[in-house]
């Protein structure tokens, strides 16, 4: 028979197991319902990282996909209140199975000469990136993937000048089969 | 528009109409308003407390023509209407319902919002709302009510169309009682209250998935029953969840059986008769010696409706350090949430303890007395050493001798309505309860100002009983304004005064945790509280010594008049044991 201590609630040191969490969560489409999930979010002082919403194929239901740092009780906490929301259809912590996670940049970056150009085209290759806007000394990049992919290719473009960068936040999705990929979330 | 819409509902409605509610015709097409009345009125409400402003004109004008159906009741302050009707609910199981118009209505109700949603009480609280085309305008007495009130809410509503409005009402009233009660907000603006209701509509299906009739894992009953059997030294702990489910007859039945402890939590007080030898009374911070040491020592908790609050458990470390948990409650995500349990149950108490009661019929045992002799003798060694108790005086009342004679004077019988601090502890531990619903304190958001108007509200929803409030000094005067509704309504309204001259909850942490430093709690300044009374048309009684009380309470307690009874008790008495805040129940202080 174990003993179990788990630190007090009066404890205000911060939890000393943060880890990087996605959610998803199905949710009526309707006005004030994500300001719901949001609340049980900022209510704990924790800040959502990234927030996507979209439609489904469900008429008046969205996904909404948050990723957020904190120690895992209170993630499951958060999740377990959150699925008690009356216009909560459905809650999953998406980092506890395989899974994959796509998010999408928007790079405005220098490219004033010819070379710089070049180097530039290489990088969008190799990362499998778009062109998407280009004039005489600047280029706009789309590029999509995990948010490690996306990090790396701004990182490699900042010595051109990064003007401005536009990211869409995390969506997640479980994968078809029950087995952990050999690389996880690879494109 | 709104001008217009006006003029529409005053043409429809201008007043020849015969009132009695049988001969009014709904219209081809009824307003928002008499769409809302006729909804409450569906859903079985026939009172409400409130206090009109303008958003909430129209409605009020329904109100007014729907009166013989329902009756609305008058507060001076929308806190108290909400209170009221958490009184209300507390008392008789129903969904309690509150009106108040726009912006500090709205404001002022969010206290008692608050507090029925930290208590899980049903409620609906209708709010009124500027003209939707003035919403976001910063208009005249406009606030974001959806926004104010979102994380105290089990769900709310800002109604855009009035074709959905009967269908928003009927999910308010079923979703505040289902699951895990809580209160459900509805923002109304005043053009919908005016807006005629041609189309009415049902909210998309998908929104509200019932909860199905689970069926309980029978492995997990099975567990918890073998674990019945084989726990060497186990405990009931169990709270608000059992009232609420109504599941006190199953809670008796199960501990009878398995002669088990049994210890509720401020909340869960009257879910099992306090007087029964199993009962330990309550644990926590200010529970009883034996409660506290037989949950420190039991190798089985049995949790049932609670949340393991920190006025419970202080230090979780050494909260029933040795015992493995079984917890049931309704809601996911209480359980877990600070003590991780080895047997979860998620359904309510009622269901759960049916199913375990049933189980327990394929299984033979011997009287579980003679098992658990040691375990028995422990307990009571406990409860002999150190029962509650208080030294009395010959020249002042002491404050827990007025909830004794309150409990001899009212035979165990009254509803028992408090405020918030030290005379809500004395109440808790001094008047034995007898049944569920028997007890309505404000647990969960410990509001000062909630005894007053609940009590009203409880006094409303059960006439039979007798309802008593027992507040202090100062929290009677958060909320004394509404004296003078009880009188308007002749609601037999009881008020125990335990006047000691301070904020003692605080004065005892002050003496006792902060050297004696008394900041800011001195109330000796105060109104008479006797003239007081008389001055609201109330019968106004003091008692000063210890020979008058019974007299004093008798006089107050036996007739049908509003009474306020100013007790004057000893000033700086101190509410034991007390384990203070994340201590260790052994550090529990006795004296
Ligand atoms: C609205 C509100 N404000 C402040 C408090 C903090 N508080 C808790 S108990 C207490 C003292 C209550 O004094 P009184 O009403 O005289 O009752 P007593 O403790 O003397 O029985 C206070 C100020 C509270 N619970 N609620």
């Amino acid at each position: 028979m174990g003993r179990h201590f788990f630190p007090p609630t009066t404890d205000h040191r911060p939890p000393t197991t943060e880890m990087r969490h996605t959610i998803s969560i199905l949710l009526a489409n309707e006005a004030g319902e994500l300001s719901r999930v949001v609340g049980l979010f900022s209510a704990r002082g924790y800040n959502i990282e990234t927030i996507s919403v979209g439609k489904t194929i469900l008429p008046n239901f969205s996904r909404c996909t948050i990723v957020t740092e904190g120690d895992e009780k209170t993630v499951d906490q958060i999740i377990k209140q959150c699925s008690r929301l009356a216009r909560v259809r459905e809650v999953k912590a998406v980092t506890t199975l395989p899974h994959i996670e796509r998010e999408m940049g928007l790079v405005d970056v220098n490219a004033k000469t010819p070379t710089e150009r070049q180097d530039i085209l290489n990088i969008v290759d190799i990362f499998r990136a778009k062109v998407v806007d280009m004039s005489h000394d600047k280029m706009i990049l789309e590029i999509s993937g995990n948010k490690d992919k996306v990090d790396t290719m701004i990182e490699l473009l900042k010595p051109f000048g990064v003007n401005e960068t536009a990211r869409t936040g995390c969506v997640a999705i479980n994968r078809l089969s029950p087995f952990e990929p050999i690389e996880n979330n690879r494109d | 528009m709104e001008v217009q819409n006006m003029k529409t509902a005053t043409e429809t409605y201008s007043k020849p109409i015969a009132f009695e509610s049988q001969n009014i015709q709904p219209q081809v097409a009824p307003r928002g308003a008499e769409v809302l009345v006729r909804a409450l009125i569906k859903n079985g409400v026939d009172t409400i407390f409130g206090l009109p402003g303008g958003a909430v004109l129209h409605i009020y004008d329904e109100i007014w023509r729907y009166r013989d159906q329902v009756t609305h009741y008058l507060v001076r302050h929308e806190q108290g209407a909400v209170h009221a009707a958490e009184g209300y609910a507390k008392a008789t199981g129903k969904v309690g319902v509150a009106l108040v118009t726009s912006g500090p209505g709205a404001t002022n109700a969010v206290t008692g919002i608050a507090d029925a949603f930290l208590d899980s009480v049903p409620l609906v609280v209708i709010t009124g709302q500027v003209p939707s085309p003035l919403i976001g305008t910063d208009a005249f007495q406009e606030v974001d009510t959806f926004g104010i009130t979102l994380p105290v809410v089990k769900h709310s509503y800002l109604v855009k169309d009035v074709n959905y409005l009967e269908a928003i009402v009927d999910e308010a009233f079923h979703l505040a009682q289902s699951g895990k009660p809580g209160p459900v907000v509805i923002d109304v603006p005043k053009d919908i209250t005016a807006h005629l209701c041609e189309n009415p509509k049902k909210l998309h299906e998908d929104f509200l998935f019932e909860e199905k009739e689970k069926n309980l894992d029978e492995s997990t009953i099975e567990k918890i029953c073998e674990k019945f059997l084989s726990a060497k030294q186990p405990i009931f702990y169990i709270g608000g969840g059992v009232v609420t489910a109504d599941a006190s007859a199953e809670m008796l039945q199960l501990a009878e059986k398995l002669q088990i402890p049994v210890t509720p939590t401020l909340m869960g007080l009257g879910g099992f008769p306090s007087a029964h030898d199993l009962c330990l009374g309550m644990l926590g911070m200010h529970g009883t010696y034996a409660s506290n040491m037989a949950v420190a020592e039991s190798d089985l908790l049995i949790a049932i409706g609670v949340r393991f609050d920190d006025r419970v458990t202080g230090k979780l470390a050494t909260f029933a350090p040795n015992a493995e948990v079984i917890h049931i409650d309704i809601a996911a995500s209480n359980i877990g949430k600070i003590r991780k349990p080895q047997i979860p149950l998620q359904a309510d108490a009622k269901t759960a303890l049916l199913a375990i009661l049933k189980k327990l019929e394929t299984y033979e045992f011997d009287s579980m007395t003679a098992k658990r002799g040691e375990w028995w003798h422990r307990i009571n060694n406990w409860r002999n050493s150190v029962p509650l108790s208080c030294e009395y005086s010959e020249n002042e009342i002491k404050p827990q001798q007025v909830i004794e004679e309150l409990h001899r004077v009212t035979n165990g019988d009254a509803i028992v309505v408090t405020d918030v601090g030290q005379h809500q502890m004395w109440a808790a531990q001094f008047y034995p309860l007898k049944r569920s619903r028997q007890w309505l304190t404000s647990g969960g958001l410990g509001t000062m100002g909630f005894g007053l108007p609940a009590a009203m509200g409880a006094a409303l929803g059960c006439p039979k009983d007798l309802v008593v409030a027992v507040v202090g000094d100062g929290g009677f005067q958060m909320t004394n304004q509404e004296i003078i509704t009880a009188i308007q309504y002749k609601i037999p309204l009881k008020v125990i005064i335990m006047n000691n001259g301070y904020l003692g909850m605080v004065r005892q942490w002050q003496e006792m945790f902060y050297d004696r430093a008394y900041s800011e709690v001195d109330l000796s300044i105060s109104p008479d509280f006797v003239k007081l009374a008389e001055a609201y048309g109330a019968l106004g009684l003091r008692a000063t010594k210890p020979g008058e009380l019974r007299e004093v309470l008798e006089a107050g307690l036996n007739n049908d008049k509003v009474a306020i009874i100013d007790v004057v008790v000893s000033k700086e008495e101190n509410v034991f044991p007390i384990v203070p805040a994340g201590g260790n129940s052994r550090d529990m202080i006795l004296k």
